[in-house]
């Protein structure tokens, strides 16, 4: 099956990334020959198979609930794009 | 012989022996970047922080990309890090200052390890030191490319379907992916979660046993580091093959094998025979879908690890200058839009789709079952055999540009490294022959969960029994 120009914009809106019209015919073919290229896995019977997650079997990790001293808050927000009041600073996000 | 050229084991070995000091070889190492990297461009910015060489391993070595460094800029060679300093070390660069290890800078990389040629850096390619117009391959092809130009003595990777093998096969040097979680991944930026390993790239087998001895071991900050013990890899550096079992997968030759490969490839297994190992014919009959496999589980991870990247906490920001949807809506849009390359955003998408509603049981589902059967092929191959040795890559190096508009032609060249990340288990790649272009061409062997020491064995008997790891490019 082959991915529509619908398709890439509904997939585009979910990513969070802007398509811009002009780009739309390309990132469509090359979806669509990616899309194609792994339909070869329709082939294969896979009823009685269990999906692999992770190769190497782990379970569930536990560790004593300790307080560790940790990155500080004036080093986390080193990194900031916009900080204000000891937190990050996000647009404005209800009106 | 220059300083610069020497593997790390002889090097440490002349600071031993108090012949050569630590500051003298990382100078030497720094003007040989100096001298070539112009023209190589494997380093992406060199480190800010001096060395103060009173480690117990003062080797010079490269970082790439995406291994988080304190107060060094870490971008995965994408715009849209751009200014990021680490707050912190990850696992395996803490373990490397541990060691003393001296960090000359960082390397170049495919944009968040999205590539096989290192050209979807937005900071342009990296060049293959063997010949300039060709590509080192990727996504490690700047930690490749500096320890074949001898602008670094080793350098760290990342692999996630054969980031680490390919470069190294493409540019003539070691390269080695551990078992999935032998190394920590605390601090590496994460590409697909469940492929992803760290790995050394170094100018021989001993080196890659000597790096491997500082950056394995278990760390509680990667819920997926395996509590296994270490053990000394330098022990497993021995010269004898004697009755070991090499696996032959008949899928490995097959049509689109360069016949220059396939024939270095089948001159190693004469030499192993005439070593006294025992060649085997296997079959891993799902191997064919690995590609296909990998393009659905590594993406759609991915798009879920890089939906972090929208501008908000750290990177760049981005807001458009007219209203679309909303203000946060159109900051995220605009962020990621201009911060990620089209790669980037082909995988993103393509992960998207993959997981989104009425897809999901088509694609993900079905990837991650397809993935049992690739894995249950490989475990049933070693229980017969003690390695598989398959060419690296099925090609030499490409021209920069050759593949570019192409991205299937481009995930093929990963055919044969991919299987090893979807089972976990570990493998290497070694310098076994030249093309007649001049350019490197690298075998694969892959081994057992854990049993990285084999590999290091098998490899390090070929090693002693040739020369092309000797050769070095002319630059």
């Amino acid at each position: 099956m082959s991915i529509s120009k619908q398709d890439v914009k509904y997939i585009a809106a979910l990513a969070r990334i802007d398509v811009p019209e002009a780009q739309l015919d390309a990132m469509t073919k090359s979806l669509s020959d990616v899309v194609q290229y792994v339909e070869t896995l329709q082939k294969l019977d896979v009823s009685n198979v269990k999906p692999t997650s992770h190769a190497v079997p782990v379970g569930n990790v536990w560790r004593q609930d300790q307080v560790k001293t940790s990155l500080t808050n004036q080093e986390a927000l080193a990194i900031a794009v916009e900080a204000k009041e000891g937190s990050f600073k996000v647009p404005l996000v209800i009106e | 012989m220059s300083l610069y050229q020497l593997t790390s084991h002889a090097l440490l070995d002349l600071i031993k022996s108090r012949q050569v000091g630590a500051r003298d070889a990382y100078i030497a190492v720094q003007e040989r970047i100096k001298a070539v990297d112009p023209k190589v461009k494997a380093y992406v910015r060199m480190a800010t922080v001096q060395p103060d060489f009173t480690g117990a391993l003062p080797v010079p070595i490269a970082i790439k990309d995406n291994l988080c460094t304190k107060q060094e800029e870490i971008t995965c060679s994408s715009r849209i890090l751009k200014g990021f300093r680490s707050p912190y070390d990850a696992g395996v660069i803490e373990r490397v200052k541990q060691s003393g290890g001296t960090i000359l800078g960082i390397v170049n990389m495919d944009e968040f390890a999205f590539g096989s040629s290192c050209e979807t850096s937005c900071y342009g390619p990296t060049f293959n030191p063997w010949n300039l117009q060709c590509v080192p391959g990727g996504s490690s092809g700047g930690s490749a490319a500096s320890v074949a130009a001898d602008e670094a003595m080793w350098a760290l990777g990342s692999d996630t379907g054969g980031s680490i093998r390919q470069p190294a096969a493409f540019c003539g040097i070691v390269g080695l992916k551990p078992t999935y979680g032998r190394v920590s991944r605390y601090g590496l930026i994460a590409f697909a979660s469940s492929l992803d390993q760290i790995g050394p790239l170094t100018k021989d087998v001993h080196d890659c046993a000597l790096l491997m001895n500082i950056i394995s071991g278990y760390d509680e900050r990667d819920s997926t580091s395996v509590n296994e013990p270490v053990p000394d890899y330098t022990k497993a550096l021995v010269n004898d093959v004697k009755g070991l079992r090499i696996g032959i997968p008949k899928e490995a030759f097959v049509d689109g094998l360069d016949p220059e490969v396939r024939k270095s490839v089948e001159d190693a297994l004469e030499l192993y025979k005439k070593l006294g190992a025992t060649i085997k014919e296997v079959s891993l009959p799902h191997t064919p879908y690995a590609v296909a496999t990998y393009y659905i589980v590594a993406t759609a991870e991915a798009s879920s690890n890089l939906a972090r990247f929208d501008g908000v906490r750290f990177g760049a920001r981005k807001q458009p200058t007219q209203v679309r949807k909303n203000a946060l809506v159109d900051m995220y849009e605009e962020t990621r839009s201009q911060g990620f390359g089209d790669e980037a955003k082909r995988r993103i998408m393509l992960g998207t789709y993959a997981l989104s509603s009425g897809y999901y049981d088509a694609y993900y589902l079905r990837g991650q079952k397809v993935r049992t059967l690739i894995k249950n092929d490989l475990d049933e191959v070693f229980k017969d055999c003690d390695c598989v040795l398959t060419p690296t890559s099925p090609t030499v190096a490409f021209k920069v540009g050759e593949k570019v508009s192409d991205p299937l032609s481009m995930y093929l060249s990963d055919i044969y490294t991919i299987p090893a990340n979807l089972a976990g288990i570990p493998a290497i790649s070694i310098p076994c022959g030249f093309s007649k272009s001049g350019l490197p061409i690298g075998m694969q062997l892959m081994g057992k969960a854990f049993d990285e020491e084999m590999l290091l064995r098998v490899s390090y008997t070929y090693e002693q029994n040739t020369e092309w790891h000797l050769k070095k490019p002319n630059l």
